[in-house]
């Protein structure tokens, strides 16, 4: 799914919103995350996930193509954790499709499950 | 910053009432989830891509027993921050570095630092 395809969805589900405005809200929320990360912010969204910004300290690196020592500058990369509910409902599907020693006969118990192999992961 | 301060910090920009900001936020988000839970790639362009990788299963150790245990197969999630969200974070935090293509995306203009790409 692209981010046009994200906004044909949104107003599919509600009609009432006018197109230009659901545009214009959509692409707002975006910016608004963006915004929000490079000052340094912590995004959090219950049932998602959140970004959080980690810093990376200066160091010396090598141009592969020449093997050259180049200064890398300190910088500040962003991060997704997923929360809970979304890794689980990522994770669902498959463990029913590829492990079938891991449920042999149609045990219908995928939270349960899944909670205990993420502790061990 | 949660949902609720989403919804304050775009409703005003996108001439909307705060209801239909808050319904949008909502979806936006449950869209997303839907989608990643059928498995699909979402790309948002100038932020970033979630994908959902799958993982074959391997051997581990349960570190506190020590004993070896089979880590089954599995669906995870990972987000790839677009260049363009980057530079956003890095932006005024660093003057442009030669050599290095993480610095080279002021204005989006192709800067091109390296002599391999001929």
């Amino acid at each position: 799914m692209t981010k046009r395809e994200l906004i044909e969805a949104v107003i599919n589900e509600r009609s009432s919103i006018p197109r230009r405005e659901a545009e214009a809200l959509v692409n707002s929320v975006f910016a608004s995350l963006a915004e929000a990360l490079a000052r340094g912010e912590r995004i959090e969204i219950r049932g998602f996930g959140s970004f959080i910004v980690k810093r990376r300290n200066a160091r010396e690196g090598l141009n592969p193509k020449t093997g050259e020592v180049v200064s890398v500058m300190a910088k500040r990369v962003p991060f997704f954790k997923a929360g809970k509910e979304l890794k689980q409902r990522v994770d669902r599907q498959p463990a029913e499709m590829t492990a079938p020693a891991a449920a042999p006969t149609g045990v219908a118990v995928p939270q349960a499950t899944a909670a205990v192999v993420q502790n061990e992961g | 910053m949660t949902k609720a301060d989403i919804v304050e910090r775009i409703y005003e920009r996108a001439k909307a009432s705060k209801k239909d900001a808050s319904d949008v936020v909502d979806l936006v988000f449950e869209l997303i989830k839907a989608r990643l839970e059928a498995g699909e790639k979402v790309k948002l362009s100038g932020f970033g891509n979630f994908v959902v990788n799958a993982k074959r299963p391997r051997k581990g150790r349960n570190p506190q027993t020590g004993e070896e245990i089979i880590i089954s197969g599995r669906r995870v999630l990972s987000f790839k921050a677009s260049q363009v969200l980057k530079n956003a974070i890095n932006d005024g935090l660093r003057p442009v570095d030669g050599g290095n293509g993480a610095a080279a995306g002021q204005a989006g203009a192709p800067v091109d630092q390296h002599p391999a790409s001929r």
